[in-house]
């Protein structure tokens, strides 16, 4: 398996969409706004000024509402789309200024993608879906098909091989996305909402069949999603985009804890807080309970609210990465900061998201 | 000056226009009749070798061929049937060396239409300058009544085989161009751009994606390919195409009523056969649209 070793480095990204954008890259440098530029020019500004370290082996989300442009981000990793300005850094190389060949190359070697409709080719069966990566890198025949049935199992889709897509239901369809893409063995994987299309319960699902896969493949994902819970449970790091530009990043804690502006609160407002933010946040430094109950900063809210509750405690002392004693918390603190945002302790908020 | 009349060019001098470009026409053909004609004999020369094959051998042999021929295509006994019924009668009533020839035509005008059809439909769809160079022939070459081009193809060849192959397709490609065409664009983007994003060249893409995506639709314009090309038999008769044609020719000029609706059925039954079984092909090939997750 290629496990992700580079950062994906989006720097300074302007994508402007009409037939004259290199023309106006320098307005909307000097601050042109979308608006604007749609106004006077009739061009839309897609991506503003994107600056984005995407972590190896990490899933980065990129959220936002529909337009926000996060489908003309994701594109632009692969160069699917051709930026007005801006460089794309993997592995000390830049995307952008690839020749044909090369990006030829960068795609068949190091991406694999899944799309929201799923895309699949309706011609081909589910196996010579699966394959289709490898053939186009000029595998041999037998070597597809084996890596391709072994994936094809691994997403729960054995006995399928030799149907059409649209003999599939759209969980099993997307499923057949996903494998095509691994089959691959992309060190980085593009995800652009590819739940979206499917039922809730298929779609969480999907997830774990996700976090599972990662937590023994650890690529570079990006995962594209309009829904919070999705990004909280899925993202190592989340991105929120509006109007073509990020607003905020950083992990779903700091994002529920501390969003930066009225957008983004009215997103995280319905957040289950329990399930995203850490007793890390609420935990009082250097005191010390007597208390049975011993747990790790990293535990979420509801974990430790349960653990207390069983135990029959309302104190636990919380210990860092390394095992050595942090501080305590208390169960009524941890419902609170379950229910809604309490900012009476800013210390310790200060901590977390510090 | 009044308006009932239309200022028209002086008889003499349309005359003069006429003459130099007949004139010019003709040097054209002396200069390059030959040529052309040496170009094209492999026409000739593949025609006659299929036609041999389907007049010289036994006539049972030849039956049996057609018959698997067409089984390949449709998988269907019902239209294998149908094709040994209307090709036994057609031989009772005496009509099977001229099917045969026919056949050998529509075959022949086929293939080069195919030859030529497919590559152009993908040029025009890959190229939008090429569509819109392309598109306003195709619609000259419908709607240009076939007399008028006729004309032309015999000074330069004469009577026989090759201009009557050449009048065919002329009449007989543009479907299969604008099919070939339609199809390839049809290919739903989101397709192309999952190829595209797995690393496809632009001939991989071609070959393993719009293509085969496309082939259902080019099957459709083979099929008005197939049937144009019999629809032409006749007027290429005018110029010397032997075959089912002729004897209609015949029938017209003198007015024998049953020769005529004889061999008329017998054009019409061919082209039933060959439409059934390139229509039941084309909806093979569809196979993986039909069944639909319930
Ligand atoms: N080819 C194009 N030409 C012009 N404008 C475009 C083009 N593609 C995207 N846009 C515009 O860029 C903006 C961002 O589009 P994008 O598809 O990236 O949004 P999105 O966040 O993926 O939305 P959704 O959730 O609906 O998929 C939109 O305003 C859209 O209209
Ligand atoms: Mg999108």
């Amino acid at each position: 398996m290629d496990e992700a070793t580079h950062d994906i480095e989006i720097r300074n990204l302007y994508k402007i969409f009409g037939p004259n954008a290199a023309a106006h890259i320098e307005s909307v440098k000097n601050g042109m706004t979308k608006e604007e530029l749609n106004a006077k020019h009739n061009h839309v500004l897609g991506l503003e000024d994107i600056n984005l370290t995407i972590p190896a082996g990490r899933i980065q989300v990129v959220m936002g509402l529909s337009g926000s442009g996060k489908s003309t981000l994701i594109r632009h990793i692969n160069r699917l789309i051709d930026p007005t300005a801006g460089e794309v850094i993997f592995d000390n190389r830049d995307v952008v200024q690839m020749s044909q060949k090369e990006l030829r190359d960068f795609r068949r070697q190091k991406t694999a993608m899944v799309f929201q409709k799923f895309a699949l080719f309706p011609h081909r069966t589910v196996l010579e879906n699966t394959t289709y990566g490898l053939q186009v890198r000029g595998v041999s025949a037998k070597e597809c098909e084996e890596k391709a049935r072994r994936w094809i199992s691994r997403v729960g889709l054995d006995g399928f091989e030799d149907n059409y897509p649209n003999q599939l239901s759209g969980g099993m369809q997307q499923r057949v996305g996903l494998a095509r893409a691994l089959t691959n063995d992309p060190e980085i994987l593009l995800m652009d909402e590819a739940f979206s299309a499917l039922d809730p319960l298929i779609r969480t699902d999907m997830q774990s069949v996700l976090l599972d896969l990662q937590s023994e493949l650890r690529k570079t994902i990006v995962f594209i999603t309009h829904d919070l819970d999705e990004a909280l449970r899925l993202g190592d790091k989340i991105a929120i985009l509006r109007d073509g530009r990020i607003i905020q990043q950083g992990t779903g804690e700091q994002i529920v804890l501390r969003p930066a502006d009225d957008y983004i609160s009215s997103f995280v407002h319905d957040v289950k807080r329990g399930h995203v933010i850490t007793v890390r946040t609420i935990t009082r430094k250097g005191q010390r309970a007597d208390t049975p109950i011993t747990l790790p900063s990293n535990t979420l809210l509801e974990e430790a609210a349960r653990a207390m509750t069983n135990a029959e405690v309302n104190r636990a002392n919380i210990t860092d990465g390394s095992g050595a004693h942090l501080g305590m918390i208390t169960l009524s603190k941890t419902v609170a900061e379950m229910i809604a945002p309490d900012t009476s302790e800013d210390d310790a908020l200060e901590a977390a998201v510090g | 000056m009044d308006f009932v009349d239309f200022p028209e060019m002086s008889r003499g001098d349309l005359r003069d226009l006429r003459i130099a470009i007949d004139t010019a026409f003709r040097g054209f053909t002396r200069a390059y009749g030959e040529t052309l004609e040496q170009i094209f004999h492999p026409i000739q020369v593949l025609l006659i070798f299929i036609e041999n094959i389907l007049i010289n051998s036994p006539w049972i042999l030849v039956l049996g061929g057609l018959a698997l021929m067409i089984w390949a295509l449709s998988r269907s006994i019902k239209i294998v049937a149908g094709t040994v019924i209307a090709l036994l009668l057609i031989g009772y009533f005496g009509m099977w060396e001229d099917t045969m020839r026919t056949i050998a035509m529509v075959a022949v005008c086929t293939m080069i239409a195919v030859a030529i059809g497919i590559p152009t439909g993908i040029l025009m769809a890959r190229s939008d300058r090429a569509n819109q160079i392309v598109t306003p022939i195709l619609d000259m070459m419908q709607t240009m009544p076939s007399f008028v081009y006729l004309i032309p193809v015999v000074m330069i060849f004469g009577l026989g085989k090759v201009p009557g192959v050449i009048a065919v397709v002329i009449y007989a490609v543009p479907p299969i161009i604008r099919l070939t065409n339609l199809g390839i664009r049809q290919v739903p983007a989101d397709v192309l751009e999952a190829a595209a994003a797995f690393g496809s060249s632009n001939g991989q893409m071609l070959k393993d994606v719009q293509l085969p995506l496309a082939l259902p639709t080019i099957m459709a314009g083979v099929n008005q390919t197939i049937m144009m090309s019999l629809a032409m038999v006749v007027v290429a008769s005018m110029i010397g195409v032997r075959g089912l044609g002729q004897p209609v020719l015949q029938a017209i000029n003198n007015q024998y009523f049953t020769l005529g609706v004889m061999n008329g059925l017998a054009i019409v039954a061919i082209a039933i056969i060959f439409d059934r079984a390139t229509q039941a092909y084309g909806k093979r090939l569809q196979k993986h649209l039909e069944a639909v997750h319930g």
